[in-house]
């Protein structure tokens, strides 16, 4: 007889989500001063100041040389892993006028016209995205 | 004595507002959407509520990774519309009822929700698009409002169990408030969405159709609820939905549903509306 297996705690949980970065106190503590570079972006002469030199109105910031390099090369998916919030991230997309579904399209690894077609037939479907486990699984 | 005498339930999703501050609501995109808003806006022009309490999450526009309250209230004269990064909405600035407000403050603190207080407040597309939902475009808001803000972003949120305990505190908050104003309480955000990382775009029409039967069929279940259950299954984002449940927790047991709209997509989610009348 097996031993029963016990339950998955929350952080377990939330990291059998595929696909999904939890805006955990880990991510919060790691990209903390990324986010709070991308607040500083909710004023129009700070966005002006920013997009005339990039590079020194990051240096401004204590950020990572790799969250640095992720906010030049506009890596979405690389924000997020080094911590940024989705929403402080919209702040860098609202400077560059790109909308969330832009946003959003990029980081699933999408073109645009593919994500939103994928929107107007329904979005993405809960089967086969529920849970990492699951997935392999099925697989 | 003040009296709650319905919950509207909505999503505020930015692009919604973007849509009708751009006047392109009948575009076919659009249409369908915003057909579904016609209802409620006939509900609010003929019940004219005094003040909406619109329970709404901040986008880190006024509040930063600084500092991050879990429950807070507005209780300012007014709020100005906040530029989100791409300038503020061209919408009326939003009345607050200060007296009001404070009573709220008061009196939910007194019970035991320990909510922080601020004086000074600029709103984003979290509170503007619900009252685009429900008012259109008028020259200014129809009711004075007061913004109950509620940390979704940052886990661990408040349980949905907190919130409905925070609905029911609400309640017991506008009963005591003597002046004879007809509140109207907005739960907003949801439903299914997920706008980061791979997964973004997931959208659960079944478990939204049930979060919609069960606000009067079930509210126990979705009190129930964890985190990992609306993040699993309505996506990340979709956690919004337990500010409904502080609009459910401040109905009477047996409030009765009026209205629902239901339609997929606006932008990267499920856009839902729901009207829940006190009897």
């Amino acid at each position: 007889m097996s031993t029963p297996t016990p339950p998955l705690s929350i952080k377990e949980q939330l990291a059998d989500i595929p696909g999904t970065y939890p805006f955990t106190k880990e991510r919060c503590r790691l990209g903390y001063h990324l986010n709070m570079f991308f607040t500083t972006l909710l004023k129009e002469a700070n966005r002006r100041e920013f997009l005339a030199d990039e590079d020194s109105y990051l240096a401004k910031y204590p950020l990572t040389d790799e969250q640095r390099q992720a906010v030049r090369a506009r890596d979405w998916g690389a924000m997020l892993k080094l911590g940024g919030n989705i929403y402080h991230m919209s702040k860098l997309g609202g400077t560059d006028h790109l909308t969330f579904q832009y946003l959003a399209g990029r980081m699933a690894g999408m073109s645009e016209q593919d994500y939103r077609d994928m929107m107007m037939r329904g979005g993405r479907p809960i089967a086969g995205n529920r849970s990492i486990a699951e997935q392999s699984n099925q697989s | 004595m003040a009296r709650i005498i319905a919950g509207i339930g909505t999503s505020h999703v930015p692009a919604i507002g973007v849509a009708a501050d751009q006047g392109i609501t009948d575009q076919p995109y659009w249409k369908p959407l915003f057909e579904g808003y016609g209802p409620l806006r006939q509900w609010m022009d003929q019940t004219r509520p005094d003040v909406a309490v619109i329970v709404y999450n901040d986008h880190c526009v006024a509040l930063s990774p600084a500092s991050i309250p879990t429950f807070a209230i507005g209780v300012g004269d007014e709020f100005k519309p906040a530029d989100e990064g791409w300038g503020p909405r061209p919408v009326p600035v939003v009345k607050g009822d200060p007296d009001f407000a404070w009573h709220l403050a008061e009196s939910l603190i007194l019970d035991d929700f320990d909510l922080t207080i601020m004086n000074q407040l600029e709103v984003d597309h979290g509170l503007t698009v619900p009252l685009t939902v429900a008012c259109g475009q008028p020259a200014a808001w129809p009711c004075k409002v007061v913004p109950l803000e509620v940390n979704v972003v940052l886990y661990p949120q408040p349980s949905g169990r907190r919130c409905f305990a925070l609905g029911r505190a609400l309640a017991r908050a506008v009963a005591s408030y003597p002046q004879g104003l007809k509140v109207v309480i907005f739960g907003t955000g949801g439903m299914s969405h997920q706008i980061h990382g791979e997964r973004a775009g997931l959208i659960n029409r079944e478990w939204d159709t049930a979060f919609l039967d069960d606000l009067t069929a079930n509210p126990q279940r979705l009190v129930d609820l964890g985190h990992v259950d609306y993040m699993r299954d309505a996506g990340a984002e979709g956690i919004e939905l337990i500010m409904w449940l502080v609009m459910r927790g401040a109905l009477n047991d047996d409030a009765k549903e009026i209205y629902r709209h239901y339609h997929i997509p606006a932008s990267n989610t499920a856009a839902g509306l729901i009207i829940l009348e006190n009897k």
